[in-house]
């Protein structure tokens, strides 16, 4: 079954400066269960592209649905949980407060609440921090637990944009592993927007490749690396080959500038 | 904290200083009328002479008959401890000693400060609690609803660009004459004072949350209110303490003022008590009493947002 489903995508938002076709004809398909990364330059239509799948932007023409259902639908119906590029965990609350928001929001009794947060948390590796502040945690903690709060109410599908982009090296490499870790047990289909390689290429069953003006979709990558992947394979000749793949594919969406 | 006490004292004492020395040049012509009716010599010689010299060449003529200038009974500008002593009679002596003070009539004197200021207080607190209401629902409104943004907004802005004493009479004398008691017509023009800081700083915080954390609220397909109770109103809480500060000094303001053409009591009608008869000592202790309750109403401000600050669990 498909997960989601682009068919000749567009979007054109209209500023000042006239048109900008950020989406041109973008096809894509998502199969349950795969982890699919978004990777190209600023302005390539990738973090759009989430978004659409969100029901946060509204294309202005072509097809899309996500479990068969429009985006709207889609998202009333809880399907995915997005994650940004900032944790955007609220200050006044504590950490289990915050995994709690959407709970609320969506009228899980307390009970349930409780027990959510509990498991969430285990599986991002933050048991015992219910009661934190946010201030309290490192920022590769806060974004752990911004994406225990999307995982909180079993969408199946998870939405992650840049999420890692402003930690450093050491945590991000961390997270990674710890992400693909996650992925593994919980089977949900993610969608991931990055702009380095590496990731992409480590984290992916699947790589999208973009480049903008307009934003379209270059090479679709289906990744041949096992599913079981320690931080080494980085340095296997399979990695590297893909990862030059995607290189190529980003720089052939350049030259024609 | 312990650091700040010498330098706080340090401006103090300038301040002290500078008054004192003002009050010298400020009282001198009276003082030298004085003198000379008690036979000093005073040059030049007489009153209608010494009109035409300056304050200062006076000062510099007569340095052997100032003693007065801080101590005289009917000063233009009081010295400080006479100002203190003013102080001290108007309420501690007054309740404890005088006819009317509460210690031998059992309620509080009318020609006590303690009196006044709680007529004061009373009106500010009221004033105070119906501007920031004010503030708080108009910025709600404004923040969503673009056809209040566009209609209430300018004309909160021009109602603050009326001089408050022009306005006040007029408040006043058309609550009156629908039979709404004074204290009200009082907290009103406190309110009109205080509702303005209210709303500008609420309409700030309540859109002080950004893209990404209101589509987040998106992606639970929250509701509206969900949205207001949970993520706007909490977000707006520093910003609201920031606002209440102002509004409650202004609302102060605004009580006094309002007790200009009452006459009713309170430190508004102290302050315009001691100009008719001259008692600058009155005007000044009223004017210190307003002052040390507008750091207290601040300072309470200050004490309740760092406690719901620390309530909810943001860094002090």
């Amino acid at each position: 079954m498909k997960c989601v489903t682009a068919r000749s995508l567009d979007l054109t938002f209209q500023t000042n400066d006239g048109p900008v076709h950020a989406l041109k004809d973008v096809n894509l398909e998502i199969g349950k269960g795969e982890f699919v990364s978004f990777i190209g330059p600023s302005g390539c239509g990738k973090t759009t592209f989430l978004r659409c799948i969100a029901g946060l932007e509204q294309p202005t023409g072509g097809e899309i649905s996500v479990n068969g259902m429009t985006p709207d639908a889609a998202r009333k119906a809880r399907a995915y949980g997005y994650v940004f590029q900032a944790a955007g965990l609220y200050p006044w609350r504590t950490i289990g407060g915050n995994i709690k928001l959407p709970l609320e929001i969506m009228g899980f009794s307390k009970a349930e609440q409780n027990a959510r947060v509990t498991r969430v948390l285990e599986l991002v590796d933050l048991a015992g921090f219910e009661k934190k502040f946010p201030w309290q945690l490192s920022g590769g903690m806060q974004q752990r637990a911004s994406i225990a709060r999307a995982l909180a109410f079993d969408a199946d599908i998870l939405l992650m944009d840049e999420p890692f982009g402003a930690l450093d090296e050491i945590v991000r490499d961390h997270l990674n592993e710890q992400l693909l870790a996650l992925w593994a047990r919980t089977e949900k289909t993610i969608g991931f927007v990055t702009h380095s390689i590496p990731e992409a290429v480590y984290l992916s069953t699947k790589i999208v490749v973009m480049s903008p003006r307009p934003g379209r979709i270059t090479d679709v990558i289906d990744s041949p690396l096992p599913k079981e992947r320690p931080l080494d394979i980085r340095d296997s000749p399979e990695f590297i080959e893909i990862a030059h793949r995607v290189r190529d594919g980003l720089r052939a969406g350049h030259i024609d500038e | 904290m312990k650091g700040s006490v010498g330098p706080v004292l340090a401006i103090l004492a300038v301040l002290v200083a500078v008054w004192y020395a003002a009050a010298v040049p400020m009282n001198v012509k009276e003082v030298l009328t004085q003198a000379e009716r008690d036979g000093a010599v005073i040059e030049p010689g007489s009153a209608a002479e010494r009109r035409d010299v300056g304050r200062w060449a006076l000062v510099f003529s007569n340095v052997e008959n100032l003693g007065a200038t801080w101590s005289s009974e009917r000063s233009r500008l009081p010295a400080p401890h006479q100002v203190v002593a003013e102080l001290w009679k108007s309420t501690w002596v007054e309740e404890t000693t005088g006819r009317r003070g509460i210690v031998r009539s059992g309620s509080l004197s009318n020609r006590s400060l303690v009196y006044h200021g709680g007529v004061t207080l009373g009106a500010t607190a009221l004033g105070f609690v119906i501007g920031a209401l004010a503030g708080v629902l108009l910025a709600v409104g404004i923040v969503y609803s673009r056809v209040m943004d566009m209609s209430v907004m300018p004309w909160a802005i021009i109602s603050q660009t009326i001089p408050i004493v022009a306005l006040a009479p007029m408040i006043i004398v058309v609550l009156y004459s629908i039979g709404l008691p004074g204290l009200f017509a009082k907290a009103v023009i406190s309110a009109y004072l205080s509702f303005f800081p209210v709303v500008v700083g609420m309409v700030k915080g309540l859109r002080a949350p950004d893209h990404m954390q209101l589509d987040l609220m998106r992606t639970y397909s929250a509701s509206k209110s969900d949205t207001f109770w949970k993520l706007r109103l909490p977000a707006s809480v520093p910003y609201l303490f920031a606002s209440l500060k102002i509004g409650i000094a202004a609302s102060l303001v605004g009580a006094i003022v309002g007790e200009l053409p009452v006459q009713r009591g309170g430190l508004g009608a102290r302050m315009l008590g001691g100009s008719y008869y001259g008692q600058t000592e009155q005007i000044w202790a009223a004017l210190f009493v307003a002052a040390l309750m507008a750091a207290f109403l601040v300072w309470f401000i200050g004490w309740l947002e760092r406690r719901t600050l620390r309530a909810m669990g943001v860094q002090a």
